[in-house]
């Protein structure tokens, strides 16, 4: 009886999602606060899950989020395995030989250093950031040594156990992180602007799509409903359009 | 969860974490240890199973059969796990949505490859991208099972061939005596031997596989060190009700207890299965225990 009622259910649902229209899946790393995060529920939350959700609403999709490890989330969009990249991924000329990038919906911003003291060497010392990322690439061409961690979180854990003298990421990444350190954490050095600002990543192919997000992304800047956002997940001293 | 979580920061010591670990990212990380416990429960099986095909093909005097049961244990085997995972999860994903696209949508005229993009027709998707998200973690789930299963599975042959080897000359040769044909001969006489010769390898295996686990979240499946990862670390005001520092350590050493509590509990019950399969064989172990119970 069980089975049975479960069977049921299960016809059920693939009968009503036949009917629904084509979903959209989102893919993002689920690990880079404000901009994805998982929340105490265990939900996906953070700046870029806020702004899909009202990207998908105004283009009138259904959409579905799809938690991805960083490393990997490249290949998987290009394998058709979701459909979008939101995951706070700056738009780089690198990137854009294989996927195509919405216009930013995130200005060019600075990325910094975090040391765990005034007189951390961060340009011949030991620097740590997230592999694959245009801030491991930086380092990567400077004079400091790099070391490249999977996940953000693993780059400032390697500061405060002195693997690494200091981290390089993105400035709104780190800020809370020293904000809520309590002068353990502080930033070092001056901001580096890096990168085109970050963008919606969607398969070179899937031109009709990256249109419409385009062209919601333009409103949105132009309504002023964006900036909203970023002042509510990055504080009022953030760039805005 | 209870009632008095609705405000965390007012709470301190037994209620906080009372709170803190029922929280429903918590009740995600215990559900995971599910997840782990019913991949093994899958995939030991479908590994031994592959196994033992491999290990009967590798044997098989029709020579491309054997070629087959033998390449396939030396390229597994050769490849190391990571490299495999990464790469064969992707490419098993696509060759089944390539096979779809050919029977479903005959008519298309684009081409599947357009530069490094991948587009089959939205019938032939796997899972259909309407299908509810469950599907697709199911799906997930089972293409990590499938790819547990081959890599291990290929151990598992070479550990049954050499099991099927090892079973003592002069039982074959009694049952040639006896007038059995060869087939006879492998499930009479071989089969039901071998497997005290391939109990220490196969333990060895299931050991492995289970602190293999872990690859799991490569194949996106969230497993207890996913979860572990991501609640261990720092957690700042503005994103939690539950702002903590890096307890990474702490989630790691529960993990460490659930492991070693686990292969512990294997070895156990390995050992018992070895004794009962001991009895009555022709080994030095199997003699002893006959003349412990004379």
């Amino acid at each position: 009886m069980k089975t049975l009622m479960m069977t049921g259910a299960a016809l059920a649902l693939t009968a009503s999602a036949a009917f629904a229209q084509d979903v959209i899946r989102m893919g993002t790393e689920g690990a880079y606060p404000p901009y994805n995060y998982i929340d105490d529920n265990g939900e996906l939350a953070g700046f870029e899950i806020e702004l899909g959700n009202e990207l998908c609403a105004r283009a009138e999709l259904t959409c579905e989020w799809v938690s991805n490890d960083w490393d990997s989330i490249i290949p998987n969009l290009v394998s058709s395995n979701y459909d979008t990249i939101m995951a706070g991924m700056s738009i780089t000329d690198e990137r854009d030989e294989v996927i195509d990038f919405t216009q930013n919906y995130y200005p060019p911003t600075e990325s910094a250093y975090v040391g765990a003291s005034e007189e951390a060497d961060f340009e011949g010392g030991v620097v740590a950031a997230q592999t694959a990322t245009i801030q491991a690439a930086h380092v990567a061409e400077g004079g400091a040594a790099l070391i490249e961690f999977a996940t953000p979180e693993e780059t400032v854990a390697a500061v405060r156990n002195g693997e690494a003298d200091a981290v390089f990421a993105d400035y709104d990444f780190l800020k809370p992180i020293v904000d809520a350190s309590g002068g353990e954490l502080m930033f070092v050095g001056d901001p580096v602007p890096l990168g085109g600002g970050i963008g919606m990543g969607l398969r070179e192919s899937d031109t009709e799509l990256k249109e419409t997000f385009d062209t919601i992304i333009g409103e949105m800047k132009e309504d002023g409903t964006l900036n909203e956002m970023l002042v509510k997940w990055f504080g009022e001293e953030i760039t805005t359009y | 969860m209870f009632a008095f979580c609705t405000d965390p920061g007012t709470l301190d010591g037994l209620a906080w974490f009372a709170c803190y670990l029922t929280t429903g990212k918590h009740l995600a990380f215990y559900g995971a240890f599910g997840t782990v416990l019913l991949l093994l429960a899958i995939t030991a099986p479908a590994a031994l199973l592959l196994g033992f095909g491999g290990a009967v093909a590798a044997r098989s005097r029709i020579p491309p059969v054997s070629w087959i049961g033998k390449a396939y244990i030396a390229i597994v085997r050769g490849v190391p796990d990571i490299a495999f995972f990464l790469f064969f999860v992707i490419a098993l994903d696509q060759g089944f949505e390539w096979i779809r696209h050919k029977i479903r949508c005959p008519d298309w005229d684009q081409p599947i490859r357009q530069g490094s993009d991948f587009i089959v027709c939205a019938e032939a998707k796997l899972p259909l991208s309407t299908a509810p998200q469950w599907v697709h973690e199911t799906y997930g789930f089972l293409v990590a099972v499938l790819t547990f299963a081959i890599v291990f599975g290929a151990f598992a042959a070479n550990v049954l061939y050499g099991a099927m080897r090892a079973v003592p000359r002069a039982q074959v040769e009694t049952a040639e005596a006896y007038g059995l044909t060869r087939s006879q001969t492998f499930r009479r006489i071989i089969v039901p031997q071998m497997w005290v010769y391939a109990l220490p390898g196969l333990s060895n295996l299931w050991m492995v596989l289970i602190k293999a686990t872990p690859l799991l979240f490569l194949l996106g499946v969230e497993d207890i060190v996913y979860w572990a990862r991501d609640l261990g670390g720092t957690k700042t005001p503005q994103f939690t009700d539950y702002p903590h520092g890096d307890w990474r350590m702490w989630y790691f050493l529960a993990l460490l207890v659930f492991y070693l509590a686990f292969t512990k509990l294997s070895e156990t019950v390995l050992d018992r299965l070895m004794t009962r399969l001991t009895r009555g064989q022709a080994t030095l172990a199997g003699e002893a225990q006959r003349k412990a119970g004379a």
